[in-house]
């Protein structure tokens, strides 16, 4: 069969669209074994993956500050006037 | 008193305490409880909304239906899931934006088609920075540059990027949460990794 590419084989281009899905698990067994073949012969792809799992990583990095004191008095309000509301 | 985890994903066994604590009226616990989630959900909200003021009030009212809500709260989907549904259906109703009719916003490719040949094979190959992105020396600029590039995201791709790698939930819960298919998940999912891969990648090449 021939479906993509020449010998059943996917060209970088295709690659680069299929990493998400490869890394959720979601290729089907037939399409992770060619994707993983591509990867055996292509540095480029091997990096380009690489690349996206360090993606991943670094936006994982990001952390938003804690609740300020000030915060945390608005919120303990909010919970008074629920348990006086609910009383 | 259970330390307060301050950093990574809550885990679910901490919240299933807590929720047992508010719900025996410890103000502690509720306290606890919207620390822990503050900051996922004031940056989910802040992408429905067009102000951090109007994402504020989203997140505080978000907090009086739970506690209106709590005892009905049944675990069937986790607190988070259950907690983060609630705030996207008052953002929703806040209404300043309305993202629900963009399906998958843009649809360029991961990578620019000129970087590859006609047969699709790499001509402009990636180069290879990913160590030096691990370097202290670039951190503030990296960061710096994914705050940018996710604020410049169509909204939904923001979101699943944000749920699913800064907040750390699993693709079944933002599909709960944002009441998206799995596979619009995934491609919402691709389309925001890559656009943020590319703003890493012109950064690390300026660098």
């Amino acid at each position: 069969m021939k479906v993509l590419g020449r010998r059943d084989e996917l060209a970088c281009q295709q690659v680069v669209e299929l990493v998400t899905d490869y890394l959720e698990g979601a290729l089907s067994r037939s399409q992770q074994r060619r994707f993983e073949s591509h990867l055996q012969g292509c540095e480029h792809c091997t990096e380009y993956l690489a690349q996206m799992r360090a993606t991943i990583r670094l936006t994982g990095r990001l952390r938003a500050e804690d609740l300020s004191p000030q915060m945390q008095e608005e919120f303990k309000d909010i919970y008074r006037r629920w348990r006086s509301e609910a009383s | 008193m259970p330390r307060r985890k301050r950093r990574g994903p809550s885990s679910v066994d901490e919240d299933s305490e807590l929720v047992a604590r508010l719900r025996a009226g410890e103000e502690q616990a509720f306290i606890l409880l919207v620390s822990r989630h503050h900051a996922a959900m004031l940056r989910l909200a802040n992408s429905f909304v067009s102000s951090t003021a109007v994402a504020e009030e989203v997140v505080q009212d978000t907090w009086v239906g739970v506690l209106r809500g709590i005892d009905g709260f049944a675990g069937r989907s986790s607190f988070r899931t259950w907690l983060l549904r609630i705030l996207v259906n008052r953002a929703r109703s806040t209404g300043v934006h309305e993202h629900r009719s963009v399906a998958v916003g843009d649809a360029g490719p991961a990578v620019d088609r000129a970087r590859f040949d006609a047969s699709g094979a790499w001509m402009s190959p990636p180069q290879h920075w990913i160590e030096d992105s691990d370097d202290r020396m670039h951190a503030e600029a990296l960061a710096g540059n994914i705050h940018r590039t996710l604020a410049e995201l169509p909204a939904r791709q923001r979101e699943v990027v944000m749920l699913r790698d800064v907040d750390g939930l699993s693709s079944h819960e933002v599909c709960e949460v944002l009441e998206i298919s799995d596979a619009n998940q995934r491609v919402l999912l691709h389309r925001g990794r890559s656009h943020l891969r590319q703003a890493l990648e012109a950064e690390m090449e300026r660098a």
